[in-house]
C-alpha cells in the first residue's frame, strides 16, 4: 500500500500521471514534463513536496547535537529563520543524507530531509541523539508545496494575509518564517526564486487550488529532476550516497572544517579523504544529438568515471549531466553511449540559474 | 484507454504501419508507446535509400526518460523520413498517428503487412505488458 500526500486527489483532478516514488504515489507529470519545466523557468510552477520529511529538533542541547550531527556548522546560523544546507555523514565519511536546517534559536531548529531515506534518517537522528538533551519530532501534519519561478513569489503572495506578506517582505534567499498558519521559506530545488511553503494538511488542497487559480502551473517529479539538474543540485541516491564522500560530490563547500575541535560525525574519515584526494563531481555538456544518462561509463586520461545524473536540458536544448571523475580530469571526457564512445565537454557542475544559461 | 486506430497495422514493438499505395507504408510509433516514453527530445531517423529488414533497429526515439529503438516492421527500402521531427520531435507526442510519423518504407513484399497485428491484436498485446 503506497503513501499518498494531502494533495493526491488534486493531482488526479489535474490529470497527473502518477508513479511510485520510494513508496509514495506521486505525480511524474501532468501531461508534458517539458512544458512544466519551462513554466518554472519563465513564469511560476508548483510541486507537491509533502512527501519530504519535516523534523523539529528542540532542547537545551539542540545546537550541540546538530554541531555533532552535521558536517556544516549550525553555529553559522545567527539570524532567526536562516537556513543552512548540509550533509550528515557516517563514520566512514559517506553521505547518510543531505538536508536543510532552519534556525529559530539555539534550542529550536527545523530539518527537512529526503523522503526516500525517511526511516534511515529518523534512526540516524535518534541514535546520534544519545547523550544530548534534545527532542526529535517528525511533523507529518504539514503538507509542503514548492512554488518556483520568476513570478512565483508574486503569485504566491496573492494568497497571503497582510501579516504573511509583511513576514516575507524583503526576506533574503535561504530563510524561513512561521507566519500565522504557514511556514514560508525562500528555498527551492530549481535554481529559480520562490518559496517552499509548509501548510497544515487540512488546508493543503485549498491552498493548492488557490495557487492554480493564481496561475501557478502544477509540475511533477519529472520537471523537478530536470530543473534541479540544470541548477547543478545533487539528488541523494544518485549523485551521492553512503559510499560517496561529500568531497567527491561537490559538497566540499558544505563542510565547515573550523574550529578544528568540532568533532562532527565522519570528521576523521573526511580528513583522511582530503589528505589522499578524492574524485570530483563535474558538469558535462553535449551539444550533439543524444542524451547523457545516469550510469553511463566515462573514460578520462587519468582513469574511469561515471555519470551520476544526466538529462536533456529543456532550457539549453541539449544534454547535460553530473559526473564523478578523477580530480585531474581534462577539458573533455569520453562517455559510452549506446555502445559508442562520445567526446563531451567538462564544465563546472551548474548549467542554468534564474532562467539563463551559465555555460 | 489508449487510442489505437483500426485502419492501421501494428508490430508488438509498438510501431504502426499505414498503407499509402504502390507498396509504400508509413511507419510511426503508437500513442501508447509515446505515452510510455514521455516528452520526445530527439528522433534519429534512417537515411532515405537504406535497405532494411524486419526487426532491424533503424531509428531511435529519445525522450526525457529513455532512448528507445524503433524497429523496421517490414522489409524494404526507406523512401522517406519525417524531417519535421528534427526541429519538432514533440510531434511524436502530440500527433503520433499523423504529423508525428517517422519514416516510409517501400515494401519488398506488401503482403508482409498482413502478418502484423490488427488493432485488437495490438490492444491485447499491450494489455499483457
Amino acid at each position: 500500500m503506497s503513501n499518498t500526500t494531502a494533495l493526491h486527489a488534486k493531482h488526479l483532478e489535474s490529470g497527473a500521471k502518477m508513479v511510485d516514488f520510494f513508496g509514495w504515489d506521486m505525480p511524474i507529470n501532468y501531461g508534458s514534463q517539458i512544458e512544466e519545466h519551462h513554466a518554472v523557468r519563465q513564469d511560476a510552477g508548483m510541486f507537491d513536496v509533502s512527501h519530504m520529511t519535516i523534523v523539529d529538533v528542540k532542547g537545551t542541547q539542540a545546537k550541540a547535537y546538530l554541531q555533532h550531527l552535521l558536517a556544516n556548522d549550525v553555529a553559522k546560523l545567527q539570524v532567526k529563520g536562516k537556513a543552512l544546507y548540509s550533509g550528515m555523514l557516517n563514520e566512514e565519511g559517506g553521505v547518510v543524507d543531505d538536508l536543510i536546517v532552519y534556525y529559530f534559536d539555539e534550542t529550536n531548529y527545523r530539518l527537512v530531509v529526503n523522503s526516500a531515506t525517511r526511516e534511515k534518517d529518523m534512526n540516524w537522528l535518534n541514535s546520534n541523539a544519545e547523550g544530548f538533551d534534545v527532542s526529535i519530532t517528525e511533523r507529518p501534519e504539514f503538507a509542503m508545496i514548492a512554488v518556483q519561478g520568476p513570478n512565483a513569489k508574486e503569485k504566491a503572495a496573492t494568497l497571503f494575509s497582510a501579516a504573511q506578506k509583511e513576514a516575507v517582505a524583503g526576506m533574503k534567499p535561504f530563510f524561513g518564517v512561521q507566519a500565522e498558519d504557514l511556514f514560508i521559506a525562500t528555498t527551492g530545488y530549481t535554481g529559480e526564486a520562490g518559496y517552499e511553503i509548509m501548510v497544515p494538511t487540512a488546508q493543503a488542497a485549498g491552498f493548492w487550488q488557490d495557487l492554480l487559480d493564481a496561475g501557478v502551473k502544477p509540475c511533477g517529479l519529472g520537471a523537478r529532476d530536470t530543473l534541479r539538474l540544470e541548477a547543478g543540485m545533487n539528488l541523494y541516491g544518485q549523485d551521492m550516497d553512503e559510499t560517496v564522500s561529500p568531497l567527491a560530490a561537490n559538497m566540499g563547500w558544505t563542510i565547515t572544517w573550523e574550529p578544528s575541535d568540532r568533532n562532527f560525525v565522519g570528521r576523521s574519515a573526511l580528513e583522511a579523504q582530503r589528505e589522499v584526494g578524492t574524485d570530483k563531481l563535474v558538469g558535462l555538456v553535449m551539444t550533439d544529438k543524444g542524451v547523457l544518462r545516469h550510469g553511463q561509463k566515462i573514460k578520462t586520461e587519468s582513469g574511469e568515471g561515471i555519470i551520476t545524473s544526466g538529462t536533456f536540458s529543456p532550457t539549453l536544448g541539449h544534454s547535460v549531466a553530473l559526473a564523478r571523475v578523477p580530480s585531474d580530469v581534462g577539458e573533455t571526457v569520453e562517455v559510452e553511449m549506446r555502445k559508442k564512445w562520445v567526446t563531451v565537454k567538462v564544465v563546472k557542475p551548474s548549467f542554468v540559474r534564474n532562467g539563463k544559461s551559465v555555460l | 484507454m489508449s487510442n489505437i486506430p483500426t485502419d492501421l497495422r501494428y508490430a508488438s514493438t509498438h510501431e504502426w504501419v499505414r498503407p499509402e499505395g504502390d507498396g509504400v507504408f508509413t511507419v510511426g510509433i503508437s500513442e501508447h508507446a509515446q505515452g510510455l516514453l514521455g516528452d520526445m527530445v530527439f528522433v534519429e531517423l534512417p537515411d532515405v535509400g537504406d535497405t532494411v529488414s524486419t526487426g532491424d533497429d533503424i531509428a531511435v526515439a529519445e525522450s526525457v526518460k529513455a532512448a528507445s529503438d524503433v524497429y523496421a516492421p517490414i522489409s524494404g527500402e526507406v523512401v522517406g523520413v519525417n524531417e519535421d521531427l528534427e526541429d519538432s520531435p514533440e510531434l511524436v507526442n502530440s500527433d503520433p498517428y499523423g504529423d508525428g510519423w517517422l519514416f516510409k518504407i517501400k515494401a519488398d513484399d506488401a503482403e508482409e503487412v498482413e502478418g502484423l497485428l490488427d488493432a485488437d491484436g495490438y490492444e491485447n498485446s499491450i494489455d499483457e505488458e
